[in-house]
């Protein structure tokens, strides 16, 4: 195919595009260790506060879903676990992962770090709200951790926190503080979250180095960005219903409480409509999936596109994708509430809008198979998890397609197919993104690179162990084993091949949650003995890559901005002396290198 | 460089060829023709509005129901609205005032701008009193809990407004040369968000007067 040379687009005079000053008073600088790590408004330190707080969260997520698993595996093991204990260890694990790991650890972790530097930019735009979200977020963090030593303890009405149940006296934590805490502790995550919203949107719209328009960006900042945006549309839904919910709670209103009889004694509820609370949470609840499923697409876009030595393949494409899907998933939240009630063509209305959002879905993944096809594909620990995510996500959202018929969902909804289902589309899948990621940005982030016999392991462990926990759920919900119940041995309607599932579900799950704490260890142990990086290992084009010092110091990019030539996927150009083109890089550079076609 | 684009222009761009990278070589990186400041400030009103739209939403579906009954409208609600008309009318002359570089005034304005808030927040307070020694308390009803969350998050948002105010009071008091331009910036988003406090008082007094 004939190609204008780069030579041809360079612009009239040469490249003189001046670089973009910016003055330095507009940079905050720390005067103080205090200031410096602790209350620090530069967007990079604040990135990893998040993560680490995220991570620590989580990791007591993990621990409970190690507790639980124990108890649906050997139900006689622990006499001190009921059914009060495993409820409250459900509602915690699957509210710490949704939202105080993954949303914060996307949005917060690698939205801090990475915005400012794959945009060209020195900081966010208002680093001192960037430096109380962060500490919002951890206050939140704080408050549902208390949750866990009040009397009563925390909340076990399920992470939906559906009321009646969740604010009566029969549902564990559900007549003292756990519930309280728990509505209050998301009250402030969305405040902290909406404070670093701001910051990562107008950034990303006004920040941007010269050069850098938005059909320049990699497609991680798109992802990023269009996340942020369903936040700020889903968030105040959870914050409506959780301020409701706590007046019903505390002052005795009755906006979801409907008259309700409570250990054989009338309740002072009248009149609340539960629904409307469902309605609510779940106008939150499904763009939260792809709260945390953008950034993951965009994340494993640029990765895939890296370690394949290839340009991603339809980038427009993906961007409208990432858009529409954003857009798609505010009409699809219904479809978790096929069985509470709703009118039936409520259900044929939500059915359709869910698998249409199959559609933009299925171009990402067609596009990510297809940018590997004929690529150079280095099979570095990153692209192992960029793999594993493809098929893991092609999984978990076929099942989605067949729980989005209300047909198939009706008999479905309460077995552990649904619990399948979930893990393996918002749990594993994401959750690989964001193991990749961190091999991936490791090397700029410390200098240095992650062990890999033992990132491997974690892959291969993490990879395998996941199916082997996830499949035979499918298999459990589809001859009826029921999700939600705290204990099974001797169950009647159930096959004793099921309990043998469990236990054999119970093993891997402890297993792969073990391998998490070697790469806990990994991460530590290599931030300060691991082998040193080059300052761009793995070849990219992006911009955090090029700043002047690797990890890059305060203001990024040292006296200058880079201005930007080229979009973020210039690989295996040809004519280039190198198979890729850095975005900074302008035509002159590289004189012989080809246009790229896509 | 910017030409004015359409969202659907912006996100056809081709960015790999020849012709929009000559296009794209000179463009200065922002998106939008606002300081961040105001764009800041937008974010926060579409973000509120979202707030406010969701509590309408269940308000009117929660009035469907058969045990709502209406409160009763205290005239001093009326007073309460006109003190807020009356600071938008303030911010405005404030405006003016600013572009004339004419501070003196600014720094009168805004003291008043103080005293009406507080007199809203009192008059909302006292207005809360009456209904209470009326035995209209919160749980009685839910038209009464719509009532007292309404003002409350109302009342809350008007505390952030102060919180601004007191910035912007700060930068007219202690003047400093550089500073005028960003002076009148920040009075400038400061009457926004005080029309913005305006407009949402409006539509749930209007909510709550004609439901």
């Amino acid at each position: 195919m004939a190609a204008d040379s780069y030579e041809d687009i360079a612009v009239d005079k040469g490249d003189v595009i001046p670089a973009l000053e910016v003055p330095p008073q507009e940079l905050y600088h720390a005067k103080s260790f205090w200031t410096k790590w602790i209350f620090c408004q530069d967007a990079k330190v604040i990135g990893i506060q998040y993560s680490i707080t995220a991570i620590a969260i989580g990791l007591v997520a993990l621990v409970l879903s190690w507790l639980m698993r124990l108890q649906l595996g050997f139900p006689e093991l622990f006499p001190f676990l009921g059914a009060a204990e495993y409820y409250q260890f459900v509602t915690m694990h699957g509210m710490i992962m949704v939202i105080y790991l993954l949303t914060a650890l996307f949005l917060g972790g690698f939205g801090n770090y990475l915005i400012p530097l794959m945009v060209g930019a020195r900081d966010m735009v208002f680093p001192y709200v960037n430096m109380v979200s962060f500490w919002v977020y951890f206050l939140a963090v704080l408050v549902l951790v208390a949750s866990f030593f009040v009397p009563g303890g925390p909340t076990g009405a399920g992470w939906t926190l559906y009321p009646p149940q969740a604010i009566t006296s029969g549902t564990p934590g559900g007549d003292g503080l756990g519930i309280i805490l728990m509505l209050i502790s998301l009250s402030i995550f969305v405040v902290g979250f909406t404070m670093g919203g701001l910051n990562y949107v107008i950034t990303i719209l006004q920040a941007r180095t010269r050069g850098m328009t938005l059909m320049r960006m990699p497609l991680t900042v798109w992802g990023i960005f269009t996340a942020t945006v369903l936040a700020l549309f889903a968030f105040p839904a959870l914050i409506v219903s959780c301020i409701m919910m706590t007046l019903d709670n505390l002052l005795g209103t009755s906006f979801f409480m409907p008259a309700i009889v409570e250990f054989g004694e009338q309740t002072e509820y009248s009149g609340g409509s539960p629904i409307l609370f469902q309605h609510l949470f779940w106008f939150f609840g499904h763009p939260e999936v792809y709260i945390v499923a953008l950034p993951a697409f965009g994340i494993v876009s640029d990765l895939i596109s890296v370690h394949a030595r290839k340009n991603i393949f339809g980038y427009r494409m993906m961007v409208w994708a990432i858009v529409i899907i954003g857009g798609l998933s505010f009409v699809v939240w219904a479809h978790h509430m096929y069985v509470a009630g709703m009118n039936p063509w409520f259900g044929y209305f939500f059915a359709t809008t869910t698998l249409i959002i199959a559609v933009p879905t299925a171009i990402k993944v067609y596009n990510w198979v297809i940018t590997l096809w004929r690529g150079n594909i280095k099979l570095t620990i990153p692209m192992l998890f960029a793999l594993g995510f493809i098929v893991t996500f092609v999984n978990g959202g076929i099942t989605g397609l067949f729980l989005g018929n209300v047909i198939v969902d009706v008999p479905l909804s309460d077995t552990y197919f649904v619990v399948a289902h979930f893990h393996m589309v918002m749990g594993i899948a994401p959750v690989l993104v964001v193991f990749g990621a961190i091999y991936h940005w490791f090397p700029l982030i410390t200098g240095r690179l992650l062990h890999e016999g033992m990132g491997r392991f974690h892959f291969w462990v993490t990879f395998l162990g996941s199916y082997a926990i996830y499949f035979p759920m499918h298999y459990l919900g589809f001859v009826g084993v029921p999700r939600r119940y705290f204990e099974m041995y001797d169950s009647e309607f159930m096959a004793v091949s099921t309990n043998y599932l469990n236990q054999f579900i119970t093993v891997v799950a402890l297993i792969v949650g073990f391998t998490q704490i070697l790469f806990l260890y990994n991460i530590i142990t290599s931030s300060k003995f691991g082998k040193k990086a080059d300052k761009n290992p793995w070849k990219a084009c992006s911009l955090e890559w090029r700043t002047p010092e690797v990890p890059p110091t305060h203001g990024n990019f040292g006296k200058e901005l880079p201005v930007v030539h080229r979009w973020a996927y210039d690989y295996s150009v040809p004519g280039a002396t190198d198979d890729f083109i850095p975005q900074d890089i302008p035509a002159s550079q590289v004189p012989n290198a080809e246009v790229e076609k896509t | 460089m910017r030409k004015k684009q359409s969202i659907f222009q912006l996100l056809s761009q081709k960015p790999w060829e020849p012709e929009q990278a000559k296009l794209d070589d000179l463009h200065d990186g922002e998106t939008l023709n606002l300081s961040k400041g105001k764009l800041g400030l937008r974010f926060i009103m579409f973000v509120s509005t979202i707030f406010f739209c969701l509590f309408i939403v269940t308000y009117s579906d929660r009035m469907i129901y058969a045990d709502w009954q209406q409160m009763p409208e205290p005239f001093m609600l009326w007073f309460n609205t006109l003190t807020l008309f009356i600071s938008s009318s303030v911010f405005i002359y404030i405006q003016l005032s600013a572009k004339k570089n004419d501070f003196d005034k600014v720094k009168y304005g805004l003291i008043i701008i103080g005293f009406l808030a507080l007199i809203f927040i009192l008059g909302q307070l006292f207005v809360w009193n009456q209904l209470i020694n009326l035995g209209y308390y919160v749980s009685t009803n839910p038209a009464n809990a719509y009532f007292y969350v309404f003002t409350t998050l109302h009342g809350i948002h008007l505390l952030g407004g102060l919180f601004y105010w007191n910035i912007t009071l700060r930068k007219v008091w202690y003047p400093k040369n550089v500073e005028i331009n960003k002076s009148k910036h920040t009075i400038e988003l400061c009457a926004i968000y005080w029309h913005f406090l305006l407009a949402v008082w409006v539509v749930l007094f209007g909510l709550m007067i004609f439901s």
